[in-house]
């Protein structure tokens, strides 16, 4: 074991970089609880002098209650995006962790460089293909595009999961009478239950956060996500911070107690995704 | 075994993997074949086409190109590219190794730190992004106030073309450290620990052991995550399109930004693909190249 030298140093440095990694989100959680002249006062204040629920009222119920909409689109999109994100990735993942069919090294590397692609190379494309298909300001396209560019890094997570499975009881399954199919689905599936924890969680949160495909696919406010919904408080009208604020708190909080608990398995997700080719 | 004996024992796996093949099909491929098309014609908003309107552009060569990489415009933002990709891999990267290497030891509290400094990694970027613009505003944002309370000048934070590049980078190394962090302790658990105990019977210091057991065993992990915060930081549009808009005057704009601010603010379709060739171009052959080598160096082991 090394020797321990200089604790006091390296907890002075820890604390100095936890603060400054804590800051931002400190600072808006005390501006959203700042009355708004207190929010716009050229006094420098770290707490607020007097604690108000105001902003958090306004952003929920401004509009006829808006915010719940964004909150109900941005779910549904989310939710729907992680089924359909995990039939297709645990199917094709299976496939190339169990059979050594043509194309399979191809297959794989395929995925890798997709990975590669800007938005900016597949969206104007996209955005002409929804147009063309009616598929701008609905559910169905945004969808369908999520669970596209999340594919690639399901598919090679839940491979290196299956790989990890050993395929004893596979066999066994199959002198047993079960289909192929069958055993897939009740033996394999059934162990690979972290695997596929962690990629239905990857999926949500990559549906959950995406911006770019959201602003520019939904252009009427009834069907806004959060992003592009929060995004008016800050780029339209430039006054709203206290707004910002307050919303922001509301959509953060739930997100990283969710991220700091499933963390762990998604870093154990990306080692056994990537240690075996 | 022949082609059609092998395709036909594993139908099941062709079965299996059609769903995604034909959703990759749609969504990714046919429109990657489709902007590279459209980057050879003059596609704008009022040619494109809808479903009641045909569409009425045409094929003009490579006049994109030549028009693209002949500005000035293209290459000002290509450096601004590269300028915002090598220093936030860079921070990212030494700062992540730093913070690994504190973490990678018997401390108290150690689990506490961890968390804490995952916090910037768990806040969705749009939020992150958005709470760095509240924080640089001009009136009444933290930093300006904190420079004031102090007695300095308020600074230009978003108006002022070096300002404004500082401002979106502090955001996007705050934003990405944490990851290169997580990943690198991952490498340096990892290494066993016998070869630290058998070094120190051996009389190496901890520099020696750092350079000679450290740093060989850390480098697979560390070029591999190297080459992927390279690429996401290439094409990170979020920070860069809601801290600054690219502004002031483009002069945050990265390539990626500017691709898009091209296609959805100018609806010049024609020259936003031609950017968007353009970055994929950089970014696989950089990979081929990276990658290669890679390998070279890897063979000395």
């Amino acid at each position: 074991m090394r020797r321990e030298r200089h604790t006091w140093l390296v907890h002075l440095v820890l604390v100095i970089c936890c603060l400054a990694a804590v800051f931002p989100i400190i600072w808006v959680l005390s501006t959203s609880f700042k009355p708004e002249p207190e929010v716009f006062s050229d006094r420098l204040n770290l707490l607020p002098d007097h604690s108000t629920l105001e902003n958090y009222r306004h952003v929920l119920t401004m509009k006829d209650g808006v915010f719940f909409i964004w909150l109900r689109n941005s779910t549904i999109i989310a939710l729907i995006t992680t089924v359909i994100s995990l039939f297709l990735s645990s199917t094709a993942a299976y496939a190339f962790s169990r059979y050594r069919f043509l194309g399979r090294r191809g297959g794989l590397y395929i995925f890798l460089i997709a990975q590669m692609f800007p938005g900016a190379i597949l969206i104007v494309p996209l955005y002409n293909l929804m147009r063309q298909f009616g598929l701008l300001n609905s559910f169905p396209g945004l969808i369908l595009a999520y669970a596209t560019v999340a594919l690639p890094f399901c598919v090679w997570m839940l491979k290196g999961f299956f790989d990890t499975i050993p395929k004893g009881l596979e066999e066994a399954a199959l002198v047993d009478g079960l289909s192929p199919l069958g055993t897939f689905y009740r033996v394999v599936l059934p162990l690979s239950l972290p695997g596929l924890a962690v990629t239905a969680f990857f999926s949500f949160i990559t549906a959950w956060n995406e911006f770019m495909f959201a602003f520019t696919f939904m252009s009427r406010e009834k069907l806004y996500t959060l992003p592009v919904g929060l995004r008016q408080f800050v780029f339209q009208f430039q006054t709203d911070w206290h707004l910002m604020a307050a919303a922001a708190v509301l959509i953060t909080i739930p997100v990283v107690i969710f991220f700091l608990q499933a963390q762990r398995y998604l870093v154990a997700g990306l080692t056994a995704g990537g240690v075996k080719g | 075994m022949s082609l059609w004996k092998n395709i036909r024992r594993h139908r099941l796996a062709y079965l299996l993997i059609l769903p995604t093949a034909v959703v990759m099909a749609t969504i990714v491929f046919y429109p990657l074949i489709r902007g590279v098309l459209i980057s050879f014609t003059n596609m704008n908003q009022y040619n494109m086409g809808s479903r009641f309107v045909p569409a009425s552009y045409r094929f003009v060569g490579l006049n994109n190109y030549l028009r693209v990489l002949a500005s000035r415009e293209f290459w000002d933002i290509f450096i601004q590219t590269i300028i915002w990709t090598v220093t936030n891999v860079f921070f990212h990267f030494t700062i992540g190794l730093g913070l690994a290497l504190l973490l990678n030891r018997r401390l108290k509290g150690r689990a506490v730190y961890r968390t804490l400094l995952l916090v910037p990694w768990a806040v969705p970027t749009y939020i992150s992004a958005f709470s760095w613009r509240w924080l640089f505003n001009s009136k009444y944002g933290f930093f300006n106030l904190a420079l004031k309370a102090l007695g300095a000048d308020p600074i230009p934070w978003l108006s002022h073309e070096i300002w404004a590049m500082v401002a979106v980078i502090a955001t996007n190394v705050w934003l990405g450290f944490p990851f290169m962090m997580v990943v690198l302790l991952g490498g340096l658990q990892s290494i066993p620990k016998e070869m630290y105990e058998a070094s120190e019977v051996d009389g190496c210091g901890p520099l020696r052991q750092f350079r000679s057991i450290t740093l060989p065993l850390l480098k697979p992990v560390a070029l591999t995550a190297t080459l992927l915060g390279i690429i996401w930081t290439f094409n990170m549009f979020n920070v860069i399109y809601l801290v600054t808009e690219g502004g002031p005057h483009h002069q945050t704009d990265i390539l990626a930004t500017f691709a898009f601010i091209e296609a959805f603010h100018q609806w010049r379709f024609g020259i936003a693909t031609t950017y968007a060739v353009i970055i994929l171009s950089i970014l696989l052959s950089f990979s081929f190249f990276y990658i290669r080598a890679l390998r070279g160096s890897e063979e000395i082991y």
